[in-house]
């Protein structure tokens, strides 16, 4: 099952010292501009998702608004507001991989792992997402998971991934 | 004609991401020749006035007067800021060119910002392409330690810093004010202009926003000179242009192409697209990202009045948005036969409601206006008079927008009503066929 933890986080000292470092790249009084990079580094390190806490929290290290903070990470398609599955499978259904087949794709997650667009497997273990385009249009069709670009898919290439994570999740544990 | 690479000559090298191998095969060189030979940064932004050198983002701006317009006046700071935002449908170029060459991105960059008198750059990565972000900043860490980035640059007096930032999904900060304002840590919004960035871009400053294949021209051009630079090329498209090919086509990836080469060579030859996949016939081609116009196949391989098109910013453009298209951002997707119009019109008029910041009424409610109707259209729920009101609804956003988006989400219908009506009214008229009987309408949620 999904754990949702909705706390701040204990940033440890190396933490702590990155994004200290984010704030020298802008000129004094200028630090706001490090939000994107924060937000990007903070959600990494909750699960992949923006609880309220953490977004506050943020706000502070910044020495900005909470409500600053939160119009951005409303803004932005990378933002999770909700938790998400252990392994959020972002798939482009932008033309260039429509044409090449990514509603199939998509129909067959959905169908695989028996969940909707948005949902996420009663594991906690998947999160389907179907998201506009990645840049990978010669590479269709594809999906982001992570920091990981998958492209050419095909529904025998799903199989393996989706088991390869199973496996990456069950030896982590 | 013979192939002419500027840009990915070396791209395919072992090892050519690393600073050791890059500087080894005449890496650095116009950093070099800019600092010790040159000198004057005025001279520099004079060489690519010379070259002809267009923006490659998409807009087709001459780069060495945007670089002009830039404030040496006042004497606040400057900024460079590279564009690596890519998120325009069909491009992946600057994807390409970050991964292989990250290298021939910095040597442009510092080149660029000592034209412009830059101290500082930042590179607007989407956050999306995490892993080039990587491989950007172990690329910046290398130009650091061998003394190209930081103070004093060969002993010039030069110094520079630069930072990679990175996006975190929205494609309307592509838009260079946009970008701005992300940068800032704000939401994407574009800021009306005037004042342009030149005068008033990140806080407040003077600010060059380029792609960054239009930096990486910079340093072909600063090495061979503007003006055999600009002997390249056809009138005023010069130099190459990077071309990301997709769609159903035998090769899909990334060409450099000389500025020129027909339409046809560019699909047909085994150099580039190799021919349309699984020998079916081309159907229609957007040439430039997803919001350029797009034509079928018979203004597509020859303009109106009859010429060869060409893969030139002139040429594609021919005939206006009536018979022609743009070279925009060199994301090219081909279509062949079995491809509905109706389906890729709709899909298109999602992204750009999905993608609108939501400032501006026509384009907030526009876009999802079209969007509700070619979804009726597509799943056979549509009525003739639809088109109609699809075509006047993409007119009364076309210009009514404080950014591009607006325009950009509009041309793609009007080009896909203009070219292709007969499948719209298909799609009315024989309902029963194109739509899906298993498959239950669901009406959009709002």
């Amino acid at each position: 099952m999904l754990k949702v933890v909705e706390q701040r986080l204990t940033l440890t000292d190396s933490q702590l010292a990155y994004i200290d470092e984010l704030k020298t790249h802008y000129p004094h009084g200028k630090q706001k501009s490090a939000l994107l990079p924060v937000l990007n580094f903070v959600q990494e390190l909750n699960q992949n998702w923006l609880s309220t806490p953490v977004m506050d929290q943020v706000a502070e290290l910044l020495n900005i608004k909470p409500i600053e903070v939160y119009e951005v990470a409303t803004f932005y398609s990378m933002y999770n507001l909700k938790p998400v599955g252990k392994y959020l499978l972002e798939v482009c259904r932008t033309g260039p991989c429509m044409i090449v087949g990514s509603d199939t794709i998509i129909e067959y997650i959905k169908q695989k792992l028996q969940i909707e667009e948005g949902e996420t497997t009663a594991d906690g273990m998947f999160t389907l997402k179907c998201v506009e385009c990645l840049g990978a249009c010669g590479y269709a069709p594809m999906m982001q998971v992570g920091h990981h670009y998958h492209e050419h898919l095909t529904k025998e290439k799903i199989d393996t991934l989706l088991m390869d994570f199973r496996i990456k999740a069950t030896s982590l544990n | 004609m013979a192939t002419t690479k500027l840009l990915l000559a070396n791209a395919h090298l072992p090892g050519i991401k690393s600073y050791e191998v890059y500087r080894k095969n005449g890496g650095y060189t116009s950093v070099e020749k800019t600092l010790n030979q040159i000198k004057d940064p005025n001279s520099i932004v004079e060489e690519v006035k010379v070259s002809g050198l267009r923006g490659r983002g998409g807009a087709g701006f001459p780069t060495g007067m945007k670089w002009s317009f830039i404030d040496k006046r006042s004497g606040k700071p400057r900024y460079l800021v590279v564009n690596a935002d890519e998120s325009e449908p069909g491009t992946f170029k600057d994807r390409y060119l970050m991964e292989f060459l990250p290298h021939l991105m910095l040597e442009g960059i510092i080149v660029s910002s000592y034209a412009l008198e830059a101290h500082v750059c930042y590179i607007y990565i989407r956050g999306e392409y995490r892993w080039i972000h990587d491989i950007v900043e172990q690329a910046i860490k290398e130009a650091y330690a061998a003394g190209w980035l930081g103070k004093n640059i060969l002993g010039s007096g030069f110094s520079l810093d630069c930072y990679v930032q990175t996006g975190a999904g929205a494609y309307i900060c592509g838009e260079e004010t946009a970008l701005i304002e992300s940068l800032e840590g704000n939401r994407g919004n574009p800021r009306i202009k005037p004042p342009f960035p030149a005068i008033s871009g990140v806080w407040g400053n003077p600010t060059v926003v380029n792609n960054v294949e239009t930096i990486a021209a910079v340093v072909p051009i600063i090495n061979m000179g503007g003006a055999e630079y600009a002997k390249i090329g056809v009138g005023k498209s010069t130099g190459t242009k990077l071309i990301s090919a997709c769609g159903n086509i035998n090769k899909p990836g990334v060409y450099e192409i000389a500025m020129g080469i027909t339409c046809d060579e560019f699909v047909y030859s085994d150099e580039y697209c190799g021919g349309i996949k699984n020998n079916k016939e081309f159907k229609a081609c957007v040439p430039g990202g997803s919001s350029v116009p797009i034509l079928p196949k018979e203004l597509f391989f020859k303009t109106a009045s009859g010429s060869d098109r060409l893969m030139t910013y002139e040429s594609l453009a021919e005939g206006g948005f009536t018979t022609g298209s743009s070279l925009g951002s060199g994301g090219f997707i081909v279509y062949d036969e079995e491809q509905c119009i109706v389906r890729n019109t709709w899909n298109f008029a999602r992204f750009y409601h999905h993608e609108s910041c939501g400032q501006c009424s026509p384009c907030r409610e526009g876009t999802g206006w079209m969007k509700k109707i070619l979804h009726s259209l597509e799943h056979g729920k549509g009525k003739i008079e639809d088109i109609d009101l699809l075509w006047d609804i993409q007119r009364k956003i076309e210009g009514n927008t404080i950014c591009p988006l607006g325009d950009a989400a509009a041309w793609p219908v009007a080009a896909a009503i203009r070219h292709f009506r007969h499948e719209f009214e298909y799609h009315v008229t024989h309902a029963h066929k194109v739509f899906d009987a298993d498959h239950v309408y669901q009406p959009l949620g709002v």
